[in-house]
Order: C-alpha cells, then structure tokens, then sequence
C-alpha cells in the first residue's frame, strides 16, 4: 500500500506541473511514438519545444514504493539535431522526496533520406546521484538492488556519466521498428557498461477520419518493447543483468497533447516484478518565434484563418 | 593570378546555377517507380477532408492554415511546383522531407495518411 503523505506529494507534483503546462499548450502534434526507454529515428520538428513527464512506478525487493519522475524538455534545433534537457525527481514512500539530477542530450541523424534503416547518433552526459529511479534506461548489471535502498545514504553518491546510443529505426508500412545500442561510461573509474532496447508499435488504424475525434482507432497506438543490460567491460556477460519486458499504449489527445502507459514485466530475479510507466506530453510549435515579435503574429493569424 | 580570375567567376557562375536547377527540379530526384503512382485513395470530400485535418495537425504550423508558407523558408504549396507534380511525387517528398533545409521527414506517418494530404493538396490547387 502507498502511503497517504507519498500519494499526497505524487499527485500534488503531477497536478501542478499539468496545470501549468495545459495553461499555455497550443495545437501542435509530434511523430513521438510511446517508447519510454527505446528511441525511433524521429526527431522533434525544428522549432518545437515538448515538454514531457515519464514517470516510473515501482517497488524493489526489500525497499519501499517509489515514483521517479523525469520532465523532459525537448527542442528541435534543426530537422537533423534535436536537443533535450532531462530533471529527475523522485519520491519514496516512508522515506523522501528529492532532486535527484539532470541530462543533457543530444540526438544527430547523419543521412538526409530516408533509407530502409535509418541511423541516428545520441550524445547524453549524466549528472544524477545515486537516488535517481527513473530507469530511462537499464545498462551493465543495474538491478533492483540500486533501487531499494534509503535515499538518505544513495544520494550521497554521484555519478558523472556519458552515454552513447547507436539508434536503428525503419518504418515498414505503418510500423516502426527500433533497435539500440547503449554503452555508458561513468566518468571516474568505472567500467564501459552496455544495454540494449528494442520495440515495435503501430497506430491503431492508418487512415485518419474525415471529422476531429479524440477516441478514433487513428488516435491510438500500440506496441511494446524490450530492453536490459549487457554486462560491462569487467564482465561482458549476461549474469546478474536486468531484462524487461513493457507492452505500450499511446493515446494522442486534443491540443497536442499525448498520454502514453506501459506495465513492464521483469524477466529474471535481478529485474523489478514489474515496474508502471506514464508519460504525458505537450507539445508547443516554433517556439523560436515566441522571441520574434513578427513572425509569432503572423503564425498566430495563420493559424486562425 | 590575374589571368584566373574570369575562370574562377565562370567556376562559380556554373556552381550557382547548378545548385538553382537543382532546387527547382526537385522531382527530378524522384525515382522512376515513385513518379508514376496515383493516389490510391477516391479523390472525394471524405478524403479531402480527412487530408485538411492531418494538414492541420502536422503541417499548418510551418505551410500556414492557407498553405501558402511565410514567404520566406517554409514554401507556399499552392504553387506551380505542387500543380506539376505527380501524386507519387508528392507521397514521396512527404516520406523523405528535405531534412537539411529543415522539412522533416513524414516517413512515420501511416501511408494512408500521407495520400490523404496529397488529396487535400490536390483539391486547394
């Protein structure tokens, strides 16, 4: 069971940050697919700012119920570079709630076609500390373990990490498929640790309808994916690694707004049980003219001819 | 050096007039088997329809609600150059995009919808 203060202080966080972002949405809608670990070759359209929450919900073997939040703030710098900013929270039931650290990432797409595999390059530096749950993704032989003990002693432990992804991602008819690779390196003297994700989704119904819906089969895409550690440097094995599996939903709302669920299942005893993921994301278009007088007012005249 | 310089004029006068036919004949990259499709959908007011609002969702916010872009980097789609093309060309530009001149590519999006937009497009020409 939760406790009341840790639903208290999940919820009011939750509430407050869709309030506000709600307040100034306007209409735009990303290609976004309802991944929460693995990446499609998809970037954010240049000029765009989304801003999602993905929050993990768990409980460790021998720990307490947490919820981990990160608020993502996603730009597209250009058509080929997106550029995103990671804030991790946490909150632990009997235990606290924390800042636990951010990411700065990068994602390049180095061809300028579309091609059967479409390649992209992701560049992610790390600075959580050791309380971070949010499981944006799982490398090396990370398990529930890390997850279960007291925030007041794991936050004591930082990590300056940087992270290179491979992204392979084609788009087969309507359906998406990704693969990547991970390899992490804490910036200290720990070894290169190495993950993988995989996932597969498709919308619900291709065609869209001839009239505005919310509940429409087009609005709705379903998949799921895989992901896990691959050991490190010091032991590139499949021992004592965490191996997931997480079907997905993802629901376009109204206002260019997006709601993704996923229940993902662990596979092997290191893994959590189960781990419930939700991601809410709004998405607010050329936000670049926000900053340009001229240009803001005729793309708000364009828009309401 | 003095003697150079006309060829170094004529050496970038062909360059930039390359790189402007090359801008203008952007079907001309279009493979053969694209080039000759047809919408597969019924050119009718249920797939007109359908087409302005995928429009409005993923393309309106650069195109403009007129599509007729902002006179600068995001081109008008009433144009010459739409009127030209093909359906296939058409589809085919949406999948790709013109990704280092900043139109995404739409290859994410269903194919249905995609010819859905090449039907609108079609039907404000």
């Amino acid at each position: 069971m939760l406790s009341t203060t840790f639903k208290g202080r999940m919820s009011m966080c939750g509430g407050l940050t869709i309030c506000l972002i709600m307040l100034i949405s306007t209409t735009a809608h990303g290609q976004d697919k309802p991944y929460f670990v693995t990446y499609s070759h998809d970037l954010e359209e240049p000029g765009n700012l989304e801003i999602e929450t993905k929050t993990a919900l768990a409980r460790p073997d021998g720990g307490n119920n947490y919820g981990a939040t990160a608020m993502e703030l996603e730009y597209g710098t250009r058509a080929w570079w997106t550029t995103e900013l990671y804030l991790d929270g946490q909150a632990t039931s009997q235990d606290s709630t924390l800042f636990t650290g951010f990411r700065l990432e990068n994602r390049v797409r180095p061809l300028m076609r579309d091609h059967a595999v479409n390649p992209v390059l992701y560049v992610e530096y790390e600075n959580t500390s050791g309380a971070d749950k949010t499981i944006l993704e799982v490398v090396g032989h990370d398990g529930q373990a890390d997850l279960a003990g007291p925030n007041g002693e794991s936050r004591k432990e930082h990590q300056h990490e940087a992270e290179l992804k491979l992204i392979l991602s084609s788009n087969v008819r309507d359906w998406n498929i990704s693969e990547n690779f991970i390899s992490e390196k804490d910036l200290g003297h720990d070894p290169w640790e190495f993950g993988y994700a995989v996932g597969v989704t498709r919308p619900l119904k291709s065609a869209a309808s001839g009239h505005t819906c919310t509940f429409c089969a087009e609005k709705f895409t379903a998949g799921a994916e895989a992901y896990g550690g691959l050991g490190d440097t010091f032991a590139l094995t499949m021992r004592d690694t965490s191996h997931y599996i997480a079907p997905l939903l993802g629901w376009q709302l109204p206002k260019g707004a997006r709601l993704s669920f996923s229940p993902g299942f662990g596979l092997t005893d290191t893994s959590l049980a189960r781990v419930y993921r939700v991601g809410l994301a709004f998405e607010f278009e050329q936000v670049g003219n926000w900053f340009h007088p001229s240009q803001g007012i005729a793309s708000s005249k364009g828009g309401n001819q | 050096m003095i003697r150079r310089i006309p060829a170094i004029f004529a050496l970038l006068l062909c360059v930039a007039i390359s790189l402007a036919a090359a801008t203008s004949s952007r079907w001309l990259h279009v493979p053969e088997k694209d080039h000759a499709r047809s919408n597969p959908l019924p050119a009718n007011a249920e797939t007109q329809a359908a087409g302005a609002l995928v429009y409005r969702d993923r393309c309106m916010q650069c195109h403009k609600a007129d599509a007729m872009g902002d006179g600068h980097k995001r081109p008008a789609l009433r144009s010459d150059r739409i009127r030209t093309a093909s359906d296939g060309d058409i589809e085919w530009f949406l999948r790709q995009g013109d990704i280092g001149h900043g139109m995404p590519s739409w290859s994410s999006l269903p194919e249905a919808q995609r010819w859905q937009i090449v039907a609108w497009l079609r039907s404000i020409q």
